[in-house]
Parts: structure tokens; C-alpha cells; sequence
């Protein structure tokens, strides 16, 4: 937020908006935002943690600004990766042709446990893998933005993005008339349009998109049904849906209606009992084999993991450059896989200043931030990292920026990321704005909402 | 040789079914050692569709019927000619990269056991020596686990037939999956039929085997049952990762009935009268 000792343009307004509210009115507010809230549902289940599972995540009502020229270029970096990722997984599940060139290792990518042989050789419609893409990013200075991580299969949090933009101008109407903040309440018109450019080649009427959820007992279940709702569109479960013949259909009280793409918010393991997990309940027998032989899509598509996994990521900008012949615009975080000996060795040395992962963790569980950790916490993850080095990476930790934060004594800088949903189908799209998370204890670079983070507005300037 | 098949499949539903959903890999795979004369597939009173070749080359067909079902008879019948290509899967189009087969299931996950027999089996053959190797560790697995039905059940993994130290065609082809991906060569389950003929020697007419990836020649077949690599007896159908992957047939039947299934294979040499069933329960 401050450019050398000062505040940056975008924020003095809001400095001055925020300094000039009374106590009274803010608190007023505060309790105004949490109400709405609760009123319109929106809650996040904590996996791990007891308490409530219905608890509100802290919404914080200071904005997040991006000026529309720095946006400008993290929209053309968000787009260039999206596209580099949906052909990485078009390349590993068909020729391989990245592997063949030794780009990325062979078995990396073939031996990686996202990576779906039940999907070898199909292309899906359009060409793509992975429809919404969501990539969490962190700022570090002017002009420098780090990727964190890439979410190529079902990334959730796109209903606080939209629900907080509401929540804004409802009770901050002046704002949104003072300043001219590009809209993202288009968002769920774009993903039906994305979602329905998809539909297979043997779809010939108006797709039926319908999303298809685990039921009302997963902690996203809040945004299934509001991004059904928004979009007009069927929230159903695996018992709503059949196979018969070439297609998928589902059960109404007018008959049976055929279903062209599955937005799907459950694992590739549940899809379907006759190709994955035997056990599941969540799936629709039969499913995998009327998407292979191409009567239904699926969004995203089985497999599309693979590219997601923290140890591609860091061949990233190598997908970059391979299929798209261009200079990634967005920069990796350089990342010390434990797999490998010599990077094991330097992050055993070195875990007092490091950020460790786990490979396929998510949700901030089972990291270790070096710098602020205890000596028996390091000695702790020692001791894991020794016994399954393939199972971490680490990262430097990050001089992540920070935004100006509503807190107890008045306004402070908090440690922010941002994670924008890119939509991949006939087009690539991207709206202007996402999901902001701050880190609401002083200090702290740890942003997810299942420790303890808060939300906020993201406001990108129009020209 | 020209082999005759019959394989029938009969699933009871007791009380019947709101419906079942099968998915099928009943039709033999295409390379240069077996030809299909004729081939049949029947499911009466279902409703077929949503086929295709999926990546690892096999024909897949999905079956629904709508109940109640009490009963799914599925009747295979054909007539395939076979050739002796000492095993090799010459001339099989698939896509699925070789190395994906070095993954394990929870059926060929190697434990303690299963690594000690790899390495055991491998100590006095060559690093380079890519087919002594696999013949090495298909050797070692036959000796380690006796033929012996009975002893173990659908689910018994790798690991458990070899602590047993028994079992039929299916722990045997997981256990040499199992020490296979331990020693780092890529391995898979192979479903389809053996004619074993009038001399007795040879196990199961519907039967398992695995395939091992040899740098330099490609898939080849050993059978630890039976201590060979599959020949003009053999009939390959499809494969996997395990034998639940393989499976012919994979079904889910919705509602609370017990369900009862029996299996006949008949498998003849067309050019020789003698003939050989099998019947499952």
C-alpha cells in the first residue's frame, strides 16, 4: 500500500474515506457487512478444526485497489498461464510432446497421482482441461507479482468475490458513485457461456449445463447452489442424474432431459464407481464412459490435476515458453523440491527461513513458515521431511504486500494474496477482480480462511 | 489356432434391482497375435451404448437396464484366431505412456515382503538384462505363491498372497505387478481366456496374467500361474492397472438386493474336439 513511505494513488482516497468514518458508524457497519452475511448464508466450514461449522469468514470492508494498468498486465499473465496449463494437459494426456523434448520429467508427470490414465488420448471439446482456472497470486513490489499456486480443478471462493462486491455497495453506495470500479457481476453469465462453448459435438440444441455437487454436507456447498442460482442453471446430485444409451440425463418431473456439460464440484475419485473408486456414493455409474466416448462434458475434466500439482508447477514457465513461444509475465516463486537430494539438503539447512508445503496440501494445513516458527516446530518438520522428502517443497518466504485493514486501534497494513478465476472455453476470460485474503494477525503471511483470514473487496479502476 | 469361446455371466438380484449399470470390456484386444472371426456380445432386455477404445486400446461398452431386475445374463460368444508371439503385444495401438504402470493400487502395492523377493530374485541377473529380469521376478512370484483356489478372495491384495503364500491367477498377477514396479519396470494386469487343453496343466479358462514393459521390445506377457509367457492359448481381452481396473465387467446395481453371481467360460480348439468349462460361483 505505501510507495516509498507513502501511500500509493489508488489508496489515498480511501485513507481519507476510512480516517473520516466515526468509530460509531464503522462499528455500525462492521455489524451491518456480518449480518448480510448471515442473512444471505454464506459461511465456511473449517475442515480440522472444531467449533462452528457455519462460521462467517471476517469480511474486512477496506478495498483492495488495482489501478487499471497494473491490472492490465496481471489479466494478460493470468490468461497467458491459463492457456499454457489447458495445453500442457492436452500434451501430457495425448503426444507428450513436452516430455519427449525433456522439458519436464517423464515421471514427474506420468507417475504424478493426479495423473488419470482412464483419460489418455481424449481431447476434450474445445481443447480444454481446465475451465476455470484460479491462480493465487502475491505482490511484492510495483511490478512484481508471484504465482503461489495454480488451481486447475474445482477452485472454490468465487461467491466471496461477488458476494463481497455486493455487501460493498450496499452499504457503501457513495463509494462506488465517487470511484469508477470495473463491474464483476457478470461473472456468472461468462461461466455459463464458458461452460456452454464446451458442450460436446453431440449436443445439437442449447446445452443444458447443470452443476453437480456432493450434497450439502461439503464446506463449498454454499457456493454451488448460489452459483446455480446465478446462473440459472440445475444443482444436482449424483442420485439426480443417470446413464442411458450415449448420454447422461436427469431426473425431472417432466421426464427425463438430457445433460451436456457437468460442472462439477466433486474429486475425480467420485465421479463415477465404474472407473474410479468403487465405493463412492457421490458419482454417477457409468459416467466416465458416456464422457469418453463423448456424449456429456465434464468441468473440469478428469485429470486436470495434474497440472496443478506443486511439483509441475514449477515447470510453469517452462509451458510457457514450450507451447506459447513467450516470456512468462507472471513469476514463479522459486521452489526447493525434497525429492531431490541437494534441494533436500538446503532445506533441511535452511527451514528457519522457509516456507514448507506439503505436495498435494491446500487450505494452509500442514505448512511450516520458517521465520515465524518455534525450534521444536522446525525440528518437528525435520524429522517429516527426512522421513518423506517427496512429500514437501519449499519456498523463500515472501515480502508479501500489504493492504491498508480495518483493526481494533484503526487502520494498519495486513499481508494480502489474490486469487483471480480465469474462465477457459471457446474464449478466455477473465473479469476484473477476485478473491482478496488478508492475513488478519499482525504480522502474519498466512492468508487462508481456515487460519484464521478475513476477505475483501477487490476494486480494479476503469480507464 | 482357432479357438471357440463361451463366456456367460449371470448376476440374481434378490429382491430385484431399481436398475443396474454395467461397464464392459468383453471384446479381444487387436494386435498382430489374434484375429476376430466373429465376436458377440449379448445383455438381454438392456439398453447399450456410450462405447469406445479408451487409451490402453481396449473396446469398452456401457449397459443400463431399468428395473426391477432380478436377473442380467451377459452371453459372450466368438471365434478369434491366435498366433504364438512368445507373449509379445506386437502391434497394439494405445496411448497410455508406459510409465504411468509404475504407480501401484492398493492391490499391487509392494510392502517389506514383496521388495525382499524382488531383490532376492534380481541379485544374480544382469542391470542390463531387461527380459531375464522380468522372466527372474514371474519365476519368483510362481514359486512364492503356490495355485492353491480358495485361499484368498477378490480383494486380497499383493502383499496378503504372498504372506499366505497362496492364492490363484489374480495374486499372482499382483504380486508380479508388485515386485515388477518395485524393481522400476512398468507393469500391468492383463484379463482374457486360457485353452489349457485336455493334459490338466493349466489353470482358469477365464483367466489373468501381466504385462511388463521391456525396454527395447515393448509389452510382453508372463504368466506366474502357469510359469510361461502367453502363447497361441491364450486370448488377450483388456487391461489395467489391477484387476479390479481390468475387470470384464465392472457393475453397480442401485437398490438393497443381495446379489448372486455365476460364471461359465467354454473355451475349445475349433480344429480339435475336446472341450473344457469351468464353472464359478
Amino acid at each position: 500500500m505505501f510507495d516509498a513511505d507513502a501511500v500509493r494513488a489508488p489508496y489515498s482516497g480511501l485513507l481519507d474515506w476510512s480516517r473520516n468514518m466515526p468509530q460509531e458508524l464503522r462499528s455500525l457497519k462492521q455489524n451491518e457487512a456480518e449480518a448480510l452475511f448471515r442473512r444471505i448464508g454464506i459461511t465456511f466450514a473449517v475442515y480440522g478444526e472444531g467449533g462452528s461449522p457455519d462460521r462467517l469468514i471476517p469480511f474486512d470492508m477496506f478495498p483492495r485497489v488495482f489501478q487499471a494498468d497494473e491490472w492490465a498486465r496481471l489479466e494478460r499473465g493470468v490468461k497467458q498461464r491459463a492457456k499454457a496449463l489447458n495445453a500442457f494437459l492436452v500434451d501430457v494426456y495425448g503426444r507428450g510432446e513436452i516430455v519427449k523434448a525433456g522439458r519436464i520429467p517423464a515421471r514427474l508427470v506420468y507417475q504424478n497421482e493426479a495423473y488419470e490414465t482412464a483419460v489418455c488420448g481424449i481431447v476434450p471439446s474445445k481443447g480444454v482441461y481446465a475451465h476455470i482456472v484460479g491462480i493465487d497470486l502475491v505482490r511484492t513490489g510495483p511490478d512484481e507479482f508471484f504465482v503461489l499456486e495454480d488451481n486447475c480443478r474445482t477452485p472454490s471462493g468465487v461467491s466471496y468475490m461477488l458476494e463481497n462486491r455486493e455487501i460493498m455497495m450496499r452499504m457503501f453506495p457513495g463509494l462506488f458513485q465517487e470511484n469508477r470500479i470495473a463491474p464483476v457481476e457478470n461473472y456468472p453469465a461468462l461461466l455459463r457461456r464458458t461452460l456452454a462453448s464446451v458442450a460436446p459435438a453431440k449436443c445439437d440444441g442449447t446445452p443444458r449445463v447443470v452443476i453437480l455437487t456432493p450434497g450439502h454436507f461439503n464446506s463449498a456447498y454454499y457456493e454451488h447452489s448460489f452459483l446455480a442460482d446465478m446462473m440459472g442453471v440445475e444443482l444436482v446430485e449424483g442420485a439426480d442424474l443417470f446413464v442411458e444409451g450415449d448420454f447422461c440425463w436427469m431426473r425431472t418431473t417432466e421426464g427425463p432431459k438430457k445433460v451436456d456439460v457437468i460442472y462439477r464440484r466433486i474429486d475425480d475419485a467420485f465421479i463415477d464407481p465404474l472407473c474410479f473408486r468403487p465405493d463412492s456414493m457421490l458419482g454417477v455409474p457409468g459416467l466416465m464412459n458416456v464422457y469418453r466416448s463423448g456424449g456429456v462434458n465434464i468441468c473440469s475434466a478428469p485429470g486436470a490435476g495434474v497440472a496443478d500439482d506443486k511439483a509441475i508447477y514449477t515447470y510453469v514457465p517452462e509451458m510457457i515458453r514450450f507451447y506459447l513461444g513467450e516470456a512468462p509475465i507472471l513469476k514463479n516463486v522459486p521452489t526447493w523440491q525434497c525429492t531431490k537430494p541437494e534441494d533436500c539438503k538446503y532445506v533441511l539447512e535452511h527451514l528457519d527461513e522457509l516456507v514448507v508445503k506439503e505436495v498435494h496440501g491446500s487450505g494452509g494445513y500442514g505448512m511450516l513458515v520458517g521465520p515465524r516458527s518455534d525450534k521444536a516446530t522446525i525440528e518437528l518438520f525435520a524429522q517429516k521431511i527426512r522421513e518423506k522428502p517427496w512429500n514437501y517443497i519449499a519456498q523463500p518466504t515472501l515480502a508479501l504486500s500489504t493492504c491498508p485493514t480495518f483493526v481494533e486501534e484503526g487502520i494498519a497494513p495486513r499481508h494480502v494474496d489474490l486469487r483471480p478465476y480465469c474462465l477457459v472455453g471457446e474464449n478466455i476470460d477473465l473479469v476484473p477482480g477476485g478473491l482478496t485474503r488478508v492475513a488478519l494477525t499482525e504480522g502474519s503471511l498466512v492468508v487462508n480462511s481456515s487460519q484464521g483470514g478475513g476477505v475483501k473487496d477487490t476494486w480494479v479502476m476503469a480507464e | 489356432m482357432r479357438l471357440t469361446i463361451s463366456h456367460e455371466t449371470v448376476y440374481r438380484f434378490n429382491p430385484p434391482m431399481r436398475g443396474v449399470v454395467q461397464s464392459h470390456r468383453l471384446t479381444p484386444s487387436q494386435f498382430e497375435g489374434q484375429q476376430v472371426i466373429e465376436w458377440q456380445v449379448q445383455v438381454d432386455g438392456a439398453t447399450r451404448g456410450a462405447a469406445f477404445r479408451d487409451g490402453a486400446g481396449d473396446w469398452i461398452e456401457t449397459v443400463t437396464l431399468l428395473g426391477p431386475v432380478s436377473e442380467v445374463r451377459v452371453s459372450v460368444r466368438g471365434t478369434i484366431e491366435t498366433r504364438d508371439l512368445a507373449g509379445v503385444l506386437r502391434g497394439h495401438r494405445e496411448t497410455v505412456p508406459p510409465l504411468a504402470y509404475l504407480r501401484p493400487t492398493i492391490a499391487t502395492e509392494a510392502d517389506k515382503a514383496l521388495r525382499a523377493l524382488a531383490s532376492r530374485a534380481l541379485a544374480d541377473v544382469p542391470q542390463d538384462d531387461f527380459l531375464a529380469r522380468a522372466h527372474a521376478l514371474s519365476a519368483a512370484v510362481s514359486a512364492a505363491i503356490r495355485y492353491s483356489p480358495g485361499e484368498t478372495v477378490a480383494g486380497t491384495s499383493a502383499a496378503q498372497a504372498l504372506a499366505q503364500g497362496m492364492g490363484v491367477c489374480q495374486d499372482h498377477t499382483h504380486a508380479l505387478i508388485a515386485v515388477a514396479q518395485a524393481s522400476d519396470i512398468p507393469a500391468r494386469y492383463v484379463t482374457g481366456y486360457l485353452e489349457s487343453g485336455s493334459d490338466g496343466g493349466a489353470h482358469e479358462a477365464s483367466h489373468a496374467w501381466a504385462e511388463l514393459w521391456i525396454e527395447g521390445i515393448g509389452w510382453i506377457g508372463f504368466d506366474p500361474s502357469n510359469e510361461c509367457c502367453p502363447d497361441d492359448r491364450y486370448v488377450r481381452v483388456g487391461s489395467g492397472h489391477d484387476a479390479e481396473g481390468a475387470a470384464p465387467i465392472r457393475g453397480v446395481a442401485e437398490g438393497t438386493g443381495i446379489e448372486a453371481m455365476e460364471v461359465d467360460v467354454r473355451i475349445e480348439d475349433a480344429n480339435s474336439p475336446g472341450n473344457q468349462g469351468q464353472t464359478q460361483q
